[in-house]
C-alpha cells in the first residue's frame, strides 16, 4: 500500500483542541515540523527494569499509516464476520477487532527480519507482516489463493518471507516455538528478535514458564507479549489467574505493562523491548487490550460480560478513534480525508472478497501434497509404504 | 472388567441396588434410597449365557421385579404424548446423565475449561454450576496437563472427577498424565489405588475446524494399559455410557463427536446404563458385518440404505467399546456373515480399525471368507477446505463400493 499523503503541520496555529476523552489528557504537543512527540496517556508499569519514557516520537506519515492500517484491519475483521454468517467461512473464526493497535504498533517498531509468532487470532498480524487481503480472505474461505493454499484455515496463516510464523490452534503451544525462533536468531547472530504473542488464557500454560526459563538461561532474544484482553474465551482473567499481573509473572524476567489500545505506547514498548532483549535476554510485555467480538464467531461474547462494558471500551479506548483524534488535533488531515481513507479501505476489502470468491477450491490431489517435503518421491503413505489415494465412485 | 462385575452384582442383588429413578430432589447429599420401579418397565436382563446385559433397548424379554415398592416415579421429564420416554438432543442426554450421577453420588465432580459459569462450550454442563456450586463444577484455567493430573490425584483418594477436554486434541497436552498416572497407578501400586475418573470430550472431524481441532485420539490412547475407551453415538448410549463410565472403578475415556451433539432421540425416563464393554447391534443382517463407531455409524447407515436397495443385507454393529473390543458380539457376527468391513474415522495407520483387524484375524480367521477390509481416514492432517476435508474421511459411496467388492 502506498504511503498516504502528508498534511503539512508547519503552521503553529493554536489548533490544540481540548480533547474531551475521559481517559487521555494530552499535554501540549510540540509544533515542530515532521517529528511529532506524543505522550502516552497511560504510563508504563515496569517490573525488574526501567520503564521507557512516555514521550513517543512519531511523525504525521506514521500516524496516517497507523490510521490506514488499523482501519483496514478493522474493516477486514468485520467483513469476515459477515462472511462467517453467510457460511462462506466455516469452522472457527477468531476476530481481532479492538486489538489492532498491538499489531500496528509492533510493526512500526521492528523490521521484517524480526520474527512474530502468535496464536489463532492471527488475521491482522498476518496483514501487518505484509500479507494481502486476498490471501487472508481466500484462506478463510478455503480457496487455492489462500496463504496456506486453503488447507490451513483461519487459525493457520503463515508468511515465511516476512518471518511470520503463524497461526496456531493449541493454546500456548506457540510460545515454546517462539523461544525456539529466538534461539535460532541468537545462533545465527543476526541481531533480530522474536515476539511470541499469547493471550491471558494461555498465560496459565506450564509450557510458557518452561520456555521462559530456558530462554532466560540461554539469554535468548525472546519477547513474550501477553495480549491481555481480560477474557480467556468465557472465563474472566481474575477467575483463571491468581495473579493477573501478567507482566510480573516472569518473576526473574523483566516485564512491562502497556496500554494496548494506544498504538504509540505499543510502538514505544516494542522498541524498548527489542533493545532490551538483544542485550539482556527475555522480557515480557503485557498489552492491556480488549476484543469487541466474542472469543470466536460461535461465542456471542455477551454471556460473560455486559454490553455496557463493551460499548464503554469502544467509546473511551478505541485505538482507531484515538489516532483519529490525534491526527485531527495536530491538523494532519481533515475529517473528510480520514473518512475517505476509511471508504477506500472498505472498497479494498470488498474487492479482495470478490476476488477471493472467484478463486477455486483446492484440487482433490492437494489432500496428499505437503504431508512430507518433496524429495521422498511419494506424497503420502501409511505404514505399509503404499501411496494412499481416495477415489469416490 | 469391573463394569461387568458391577452389572452382575447389581443383577444379583437388585433389592439393594443403587438404581434410583431420577427425581428432582435437589439435595446433594441424598442417601442411597431404596429403588423404585416404574410400573411395567424392566431394567435389567440376564442373558442366557449368564452375563448381565443392562442394555434396555429392545430387550424386554424378561422382567426382573424384586421386592421393591412400585411407586409412581417423578416424571419431571415425561413428554405429554402417549409414547414412553422423552425426546432430547445428545448433549442434553449427556447432561442428564451427568446430572443424575452427580445427584446420586456426592463424590462426582466436573473439571474443565468453561464448564461452570459458561455452561460448557458444547453445553454439556449447562446449568450444573448453578445447581451444584463452584466446588463440584470447577472452571479451570487453560492448563490441561495440570488439571488432568489434579483430577487423577483426586481420584486416587476416592473422588470421581469427570474431566472435560474442550476438544479431545487438547488432551494431548495431558498425555503423560493419562498414560503414566491414570493408566498405570492401579498396577504399580499393587491394586491399592483405583482411579475412577472419566475423561471426556468431543473429537473427530467437524465442519472445517482445521487440522489441530479435528484429531482422533482413540488411536493414541488405545495402547495405554489400564484405561477403558468408549465412544457414544446416539443420545441413548451417550447417557448410558456416561453413567456407566462414572460408576466404573476404572478410568474411562468417553469419546464424543463434535458433529453428533445435536442428534435427537427419544430415550427412556427411567434410570438405565449401558454396558461399557458391549457393542450395539444397529442392524442385523446376513451378508457382511460392518463394524463402526461414533459418527461413521451414520455414514454406514446411509450406505446401508443404498446397499439394501442393491440387494445386500449388511449387519451393522456399533462397537462402542474401543478398548476392550466386544469380541463376543463381533465374533458371533463374523461367524454368521464371514465377511468384515470396518468403517472408522481414525487414521489408517495405527487406528482402531488396524487393531480390530488384527484382533479379528487372530481370533476368527477360520470364519472369514475374505480378507478384512478397513476404511479409515487418510493419513493426512485434516485440511481446512471443505472439499478436501470431505475426502479425508470415509463417505457413504466408498462404503457401498467396499461392500460390493467384499461380497463378490
Amino acid at each position: 500500500m502506498a504511503l498516504s499523503y502528508l498534511r503539512s503541520s508547519s503552521s503553529s496555529s493554536a489548533n490544540l483542541k481540548l480533547l474531551s476523552s475521559a481517559v487521555s489528557i494530552r499535554r501540549p504537543i510540540s509544533t515542530d515540523t515532521t517529528p511529532i512527540t506524543v505522550e502516552t496517556s497511560v504510563p508504563f508499569t515496569a517490573h525488574q527494569c526501567e520503564a521507557p519514557s512516555r514521550s513517543v516520537e512519531t511523525s504525521s506519515s506514521e500516524l496516517l499509516n497507523f490510521f490506514r492500517n488499523m482501519a483496514l484491519m478493522r474493516r477486514m475483521e468485520i467483513a469476515a464476520d459477515s462472511l462467517y454468517k453467510a457460511k462462506l467461512i466455516r469452522g472457527f473464526c477468531h476476530l481481532y477487532d479492538g486489538q489492532e493497535a498491538v499489531a500496528s504498533g509492533m510493526e512500526a517498531a521492528i523490521t521484517k527480519k524480526d520474527c512474530i509468532i502468535t496464536a489463532y487470532r492471527d488475521h491482522c498480524i498476518f496483514m501487518g507482516r505484509g500479507g494481502t487481503l486476498l490471501e487472508v480472505f481466500a484462506e478463510l474461505m478455503g480457496r487455492r489463493a489462500g496463504c496456506s493454499k486453503g488447507k490451513g484455515g483461519s487459525m493457520h496463516c503463515y508468511k515465511k518471507d516476512s518471518n511470520f510464523y503463524g497461526g496456531h490452534g493449541i493454546v500456548g503451544a506457540q510460545v515454546p516455538l517462539g523461544c525456539g525462533l529466538a534461539f535460532a536468531q541468537k545462533y545465527s547472530k543476526d541481531e533480530t528478535v522474536t515476539f511470541a504473542l499469547y493471550g491471558d488464557g494461555a498465560a496459565n500454560q506450564g509450557q510458557l514458564f518452561e520456555a521462559l526459563n530456558i530462554s532466560a538461561l540461554w539469554d535468548l532474544p525472546a519477547i513474550l507479549v501477553c495480549e491481555n484482553n481480560h477474557y480467556g474465551m468465557g472465563t474472566a482473567e481474575w477467575r483463571a489467574s491468581k495473579s493477573p499481573a501478567y507482566y510480573k509473572r516472569g518473576d526473574y524476567a523483566p516485564g512491562l505493562k502497556v496500554d494496548g489500545m494506544d498504538v504509540l505506547a505499543v510502538k514505544q514498548a516494542c522498541k524498548f523491548a527489542k533493545e532490551h532483549a538483544l542485550k539482556n535476554g527475555p522480557i515480557i510485555l503485557e498489552m492491556d487490550t480488549y476484543r469487541y467480538h466474542g472469543h470466536s464467531m460461535s461465542d456471542p461474547g455477551s454471556t460473560y460480560r455486559t454490553r455496557d462494558e463493551i460499548s464503554g471500551v469502544r467509546q473511551e479506548r478505541d485505538p482507531i478513534e484515538r489516532v483519529r483524534k490525534l491526527i485531527l488535533s495536530h491538523d494532519l488531515a481533515t475529517e473528510k480525508e480520514l473518512k475517505d481513507i476509511e471508504k477506500e479501505m472498505r472498497k479494498e476489502v470488498d474487492d479482495a472478497i470478490a476476488q477471493a470468491k472467484e478463486s477455486p477450491m483446492p484440487e482433490p490431489s492437494e489432500l496428499f501434497t505437503n504431508v512430507y517435503a518433496k524429495g521422498l518421491g511419494v506424497e503420502s503413505f501409511g505404514a505399509d509404504r503404499k501411496e494412499v489415494r481416495a477415489t469416490l465412485p | 472388567m469391573a463394569a461387568i462385575f458391577q452389572g452382575v452384582g447389581a443383577a444379583e442383588a437388585l433389592s439393594s441396588s443403587p438404581f434410583n429413578s431420577f427425581d428432582s430432589n435437589k439435595s446433594i447429599f441424598s442417601p442411597r434410597r431404596s429403588f423404585s420401579v416404574r410400573k411395567g418397565a424392566s431394567f435389567a436382563v440376564v442373558r442366557s449365557d449368564g452375563t448381565v446385559n443392562l442394555n434396555l433397548k429392545g430387550r424386554r424379554a424378561q422382567q426382573l421385579i424384586s421386592n421393591a415398592v412400585a411407586t409412581k416415579a417423578d416424571s419431571a421429564a415425561a413428554s405429554s404424548s402417549s409414547k414412553p420416554g422423552h425426546e432430547l438432543l445428545l448433549f442434553e442426554a449427556l447432561q442428564e446423565g451427568l446430572e443424575e450421577e452427580m445427584d446420586r453420588d456426592p463424590h462426582v465432580c466436573v473439571m474443565g475449561e468453561d464448564v461452570g459459569h459458561y455452561g460448557g462450550s458444547y453445553k454439556v454442563t449447562k446449568g450444573l454450576a448453578k445447581k451444584f456450586g463452584d466446588l463440584r463444577v470447577l472452571d479451570t484455567p487453560i492448563a490441561e496437563n495440570s488439571f488432568t493430573g489434579m483430577g487423577i490425584g483426586a481420584a486416587m483418594t476416592g473422588l470421581r472427577p469427570v474431566i472435560e477436554g474442550m476438544n479431545m486434541g487438547f488432551l494431548l497436552l495431558a498425555f503423560n498424565q493419562i498414560s503414566n498416572n491414570c493408566g498405570m497407578l492401579h498396577y504399580t501400586s499393587g491394586g491399592q489405588f483405583t482411579i475412577p475418573i472419566v475423561i471426556r470430550g468431543p473429537g473427530g472431524v467437524g465442519r472445517q475446524l482445521g487440522a489441530e481441532h479435528s484429531q482422533r485420539l482413540e488411536s493414541y490412547f488405545q495402547s495405554i494399559p489400564g484405561i477403558q475407551m468408549v465412544a457414544c453415538s446416539t443420545p441413548y448410549n451417550a447417557k448410558g455410557l456416561m453413567k456407566a463410565a462414572i460408576r466404573s472403578e476404572n478410568p474411562v475415556i468417553l469419546f464424543e463427536h463434535v458433529l453428533l451433539y445435536n442428534l435427537k432421540e427419544r430415550i427412556p425416563d427411567e434410570d438405565y446404563i449401558c454396558n461399557l464393554e458391549e457393542a450395539e447391534m444397529v442392524r442385523p443382517g446376513e451378508h457382511v458385518t460392518i463394524l463402526t463407531y461414533s459418527r461413521m455409524r451414520y455414514h454406514v447407515m446411509q450406505a446401508a440404505k443404498t446397499l439394501v436397495n442393491k440387494g445386500y443385507d449388511p449387519e451393522v454393529i456399533d462397537i462402542r467399546s474401543l478398548k476392550p473390543f466386544d469380541l463376543y458380539t463381533i465374533g458371533n457376527s463374523v461367524k454368521k456373515t464371514h465377511r468384515v468391513l470396518i468403517v472408522e474415522e481414525c487414521m489408517r495407520t495405527g487406528g482402531i480399525g488396524a487393531s480390530l483387524t488384527a484382533a479379528i484375524t487372530e481370533n476368527f480367521n477360520d470364519y472369514l471368507d475374505a480378507p478384512i477390509m478397513c476404511l479409515s481416514s487418510q493419513d493426512v492432517p485434516t485440511p481446512y477446505a471443505g472439499t478436501l476435508e470431505e475426502v479425508t474421511v470415509v463417505q457413504p459411496p466408498q462404503i457401498v463400493t467396499a461392500v460390493e467388492q467384499l461380497c463378490q
